[in-house]
């Protein structure tokens, strides 16, 4: 058989035929392919180069900086420090566990600090720079820059952080920053993208949490193009952001050192208020902490101590804490009654060391009582009975509603932290929230500021400012914003009686500078300097009828947590008066002893913008005075308000 | 059936030969080699290394290698297919005893200088075996049953071998490649309705018995069958290779994001820019146009094989030319098919222009057998 025979036209023909139809078949699906490449490059191109851009392009938010914190002769609160961090590139560094080694040869780094680097190195890609360490000393920085060539990956980097100049003292009204939390966003509802920068930090507490939108500014944005596995190309663009709003706050740094040192030792707290513009020149609470501990990372000891200390360091006491404000809301009382035209100021009460009541007996304070009381000489010596009798005709829903008018048992606006409401009782709050109904009882222990009646010390002190003025006032604690000033914090007339008015500030007057007045002791010499005020000691237990039988217990002998609560509030000058001042000493015994005279030094303070001359205080306690500033002097210069030498039982 | 049975007399001989290469698919095979040079070096960021310079240098022998055998006359080649094909043989099973392991297929034979892939050789030994069977098989028992076991028993051994490996994209290819011969040389239609009747019942099967005992495929390959379905079920996994050749694709537009400017490769979003996606690349910088250029190129080498197919009237070298054609043009579509979403990842490089050491050396010592076939043909 030969090829020619076997390579027959029909075979040819028939393979012919075939291939022609197979490469139809090819081309057919050359076809489709060609269909498919230009349905995707010609008719969804757009669609697709938009995909391949989101691919690329990254938006990285450029933080702004914070706003600068002021007070009000603008003294530096809250600034940003830049400060030099060692930051590692994993990539470049090549064997990381060396270069870690010979860096901690060459600066002080903890093993914690090492070991805490080495993980978050290993955590991130290699390309991303992780922060050793920061707050880098100048010696530090020479040393890394100077070593650099035996440092692969290891660069020194400028970054701004957050520091309180002033420390301790202004803790409780600046508060400190952090970085954001989980639990922060899961709290505030914010889109600021800026929040979810890791560690972007924001504020935590006091005005730097309550004026976050002020300070914090607007992100600026960088366009960058990455690859696919993240690492940045380069920069296609930049929009600048906005840096935060500088706030000037209305406290006075010196002041506020001042009560800050008074205050040391005990558990309390102060607040001093301009009567001019309702201006807070003072919010103090002691003890108190150093809010750049927080800043850069509190450790464990530190905090474990902050949080198991009794007086609590870190509680913004003087407008968190609420106390029964005792005989200090015997005002309230009082010109509720006179307002209400159920009492004149002259009318007598007899006062015989107590009053029944539906088989209850409500005493005074002084066991055989004051005898023949009026408005004056109740409010100069602090009968209680007086008030008792007279809370009887006015009414609980009218004194609460004075109480209100006066500033108690509102929440006023000022940025801090959880400023308290506090509490001025009435009927219809009794009903609902306790479920029972309101009982004469109430009303008399309310009269005299104990039972339901609750306030904070800067109640206590818009409560002094309201009557040394007449006038609404709102504390303001924010003085300016970028330089643009704000609405006074005095603000309309009460339309309370002015003669009521008068007949209270005087007996406040002689409360101070009469003999028989409870704060006498307290009392300035000066004569255009003195001060109008009121004292208070509330209970925070009950005496029971057997321990008064047996005589009460004294303060001194109780334990701490169960003595009594002192307070006074005050203003002055009593003419014309500029300052209205609160003091609570949690647990601190009679307020004429352990309250009035703080008020009295803080008062002459603001008075005289420094140290008063010794003139203004009695001679009897003038040296001891004398001794006192100069520990305060001491203390203030040392920036350390709570020496660990006090006792603390 | 030996070569002299040929009218040789016709036949050029010495280097007169060189006048009788068919010079157009030469010249097609080296635009469509030099668009790969051009991806290669853009793919690198503008770089001769790591891809290009070798890759011109494997052409470069792969083009003299496929003139030399160009110069050997076709019956040389027809007598050494039986060799061809089992040395092919015993090399996949060589593979399997020692082949080196990558990404979990065991595909390759290290050879010191080189890494062969024998289930490249084999996909023209096949052909070769295939075309040759045909040549010394009676015309009247093409469609017999045992004249046609035989050559599905030649084709299955090898795509068995593969599928083991496993690489499903190879032995689709032989089992299809070989198909095709057998189509060319004449088998009844009945025999092809047939087996695509049990192919769509295999496929089937395959999706039915999916967690069964007797499951055909690996998990792996059934992941990519889900991914290739719907690539968004797993968009940052397996669907995250389609998902961004496709928007590589899409995006070029119909000119192209320029040379060197194809932001999805040159940003690595791209996988395996420079072996089986680098026409995604080739696509996003040089749009419509290109791709459209680079497929044109391809069809035209496809039909200048078929045409000196069919105007050769040797049996055996018309095979063979049609059986490199179709398997070479398997090769382009399947890939083409895979990059644009069309068809599963099954990993078949792009023909002479993703890089690769052994499958562009196989593909041009085909040609030279296709060349031999038209040099040597009786005239």
């Amino acid at each position: 058989m030969s090829r020619a025979d076997q390579d027959n036209p029909i075979h040819t023909r028939k393979m012919t035929r075939r291939a022609m139809l197979l490469g139809s078949v090819q081309l057919g699906i050359v076809g489709a392919l060609g269909y498919r490449m230009q349905s995707m490059q010609v008719k969804q191109a757009d669609e697709f180069r938009l995909l391949a851009e989101e691919n690329r392009v990254n938006i990285r938010l450029i933080p702004p900086a914070r706003g600068l914190i002021f007070d009000r002769s603008g003294g530096s609160l809250a600034e940003n420090e830049q400060n030099y961090r060692v930051t590692m590139v994993r990539e470049d560094a090549g064997d990381v566990d060396e270069i870690l080694a010979r860096l901690a040869r060459l600066i002080y780094l903890s093993p914690e600090t090492l070991a805490k680097a080495r993980k978050e190195i290993f955590r991130h890609s290699p390309f991303v720079p992780v922060t050793i360490t920061d707050h880098l000393s100048w010696d530090d920085l020479a040393t890394i820059n100077v070593n650099a060539p035996a440092l692969p990956g290891i660069t020194a980097e400028l970054g701004l952080s957050r520091v309180y100049p002033q420390g301790a003292h202004m803790a409780h009204v600046v508060g400190y920053v952090g970085p954001v939390s989980d639990y922060d966003l899961s709290r505030i509802d914010d889109q600021d993208p800026l929040l979810q920068i890791p560690k972007f930090q924001i504020g935590k507490t006091g005005a730097e949490n309550k004026l976050e939108r002020l300070l914090r500014g607007k992100a600026g944005t960088r366009r960058i193009e990455v690859n696919a596995i993240g690492r940045v190309m380069r920069e296609l663009g930049r929009q600048e952001g906005e840096k935060g709003a500088d706030v000037q706050l209305t406290i006075d740094s010196r002041l506020q050192s001042y009560v800050q040192a008074r205050l040391s030792g005990e558990s309390a707290s102060a607040v001093v208020i301009d009567l001019e513009n309702g201006d807070l020149r003072a919010i103090a609470s002691a003890p108190t902490f150093d809010p750049n501990l927080f800043v850069r990372g509190i450790s464990i000891a530190d905090w474990t101590g902050l949080n198991e200390n009794k007086f609590r360091p870190l509680a913004a006491k003087a407008v968190q804490g609420t106390y029964p404000p005792g005989s200090t809301f015997k005002m309230v009382t009082a010109l509720a009654a006179l307002e209400d035209g159920v009492l004149t100021p002259d009318e007598t009460v007899r006062c015989t060391g107590y009053t029944e009541l539906f088989g209850t007996r409500f005493h005074c304070w002084k066991r055989g009582g004051h005898g023949n009381m009026n408005l004056h000489e109740s409010l100069r010596q602090s009968c209680d009975c007086y008030y008792y009798e007279i809370c009887q005709r006015v009414g609980i829903d009218k004194i609460s509603a004075m109480a209100r008018k006066l500033g108690l048992g509102i929440r006023h606006g000022v940025p801090l932290s959880a400023v308290a409401s506090g509490l001025a009782p009435d009927k219809a709050w009794k009903t609902e929230v306790r479920g029972e109904d309101w009982r004469i009882g109430d009303t008399v222990n309310a009269s005299i500021g104990q039972g339901y009646v609750l306030s904070s010390p800067l109640q206590l002190a818009v409560m002094t400012a309201s009557i040394a003025t007449g006038r609404e006032v709102n504390p303001r604690l924010v003085r300016a914003v970028n330089g643009v000033a704000q609405p006074s914090g005095i603000g309309e007339p009460l339309g309370l009686n002015e003669n009521a008015l008068r007949r209270i500030r005087q007996a406040m007057s002689d409360v101070i500078n009469t003999s028989r007045g409870t704060a006498y002791r307290a009392r300035i010499t000066n004569r255009d300097r003195q001060m109008a005020g009121k004292t208070g000691t509330s209970q925070v237990r009950r005496i029971t009828a057997e321990e008064r039988a047996n005589g009460v217990t004294r303060n001194e002998d109780l334990p701490w947590e169960r003595r009594d609560h002192a307070l006074f509030v005050n203003f002055a000058p009593v003419e014309n008066p500029q300052f209205a001042v609160a003091v609570i000493v949690e647990h601190g015994g009679g307020g004429s002893k352990a309250a009035a005279p703080i008020g009295r030094d803080i008062t002459l303070q603001a008075l005289y913008d420094g140290n008063p001359p010794l003139s203004a205080y009695p001679p009897e306690v003038q040296n001891r005075i004398a001794a006192q500033q100069r520990r305060i002097d001491t203390m203030i210069a040392s920036g350390n308000y709570d020496p660990a030498s006090e006792d603390t039982n | 059936m030996s070569y002299l049975a040929h009218n040789t007399k016709y036949v050029p001989t010495g280097f007169r030969k060189l006048m009788y290469l068919n010079w157009p698919v030469v010249m097609l095979l080296t635009a469509v080699a030099c668009a790969g040079f051009l991806m290669l070096y853009s793919v690198a960021g503008g770089s001769t290394e790591p891809w290009m310079k070798p890759q011109v240098q494997r052409f470069t022998l792969g083009m003299v290698m496929m003139v030399i055998i160009a110069m050997v006359p076709i019956w040389f080649w027809r007598n050494m297919a039986v060799l061809g094909y089992c040395i092919s043989i015993l090399l996949l099973f060589a593979v399997d005893l020692i082949g080196v392991e990558r990404n979990g297929s065991q595909r390759w034979l290290d050879l010191g200088f080189m890494d062969l892939q024998p289930s490249e050789l084999m996909k023209i030994t096949l052909v070769m075996l295939l075309a040759a069977y045909y040549d010394w098989l009676p015309r009247k028992l093409t469609s017999r049953p045992l004249g046609v076991a035989l050559p599905v028993l030649i084709i299955l051994a090898p795509t068995y071998l593969v599928l083991s490996q496993p690489d499903l994209g190879t032995s689709l290819l032989l089992l299809l490649g070989g198909a095709a011969i057998m189509f060319f040389a004449g088998v009844h239609w009945a025999y092809f309705a047939t087996v695509i009747a049990a192919g769509v019942g295999l496929i089937v099967a395959i999706f039915e018995g999916r967690g069964a005992s007797w499951q055909l495929l690996k998990d792996y390959q059934y992941r990519r069958i889900d991914t290739f379905l719907d690539p968004s079920n797993d968009p940052l996994g397996a669907g995250y290779h389609i998902t961004q050749a496709k928007i590589a694709f899409g995006s070029g537009g119909w000119t192209g994001r320029g040379y060197m400017q194809g932001t999805q490769s040159r940003l690595n979003f791209l996988p395996e820019k420079h072996t089986d996606f680098i026409f995604t690349t080739l696509a996003e910088e040089f749009g419509f146009i290109g791709a459209s250029a680079l497929l044109a190129l391809y069809v035209l080498i496809v039909l200048f094989c078929i045409t000196s197919a069919i105007t050769n009237r040797d049996r055996f070298a018309a095979l063979v030319t049609l059986g490199i054609a179709t398997t070479f043009f398997l090769f382009f579509a399947v890939n083409m098919a895979m990059v644009t979403g069309l068809a599963p990842v099954v990993g078949v490089p792009l023909p002479l222009v993703s890089y690769g050491g052994s499958a562009m050396l196989v593909l041009l010592i085909g040609f030279g057998v296709m060349q031999s076939a038209h040099v040597h043909k009786p005239r």
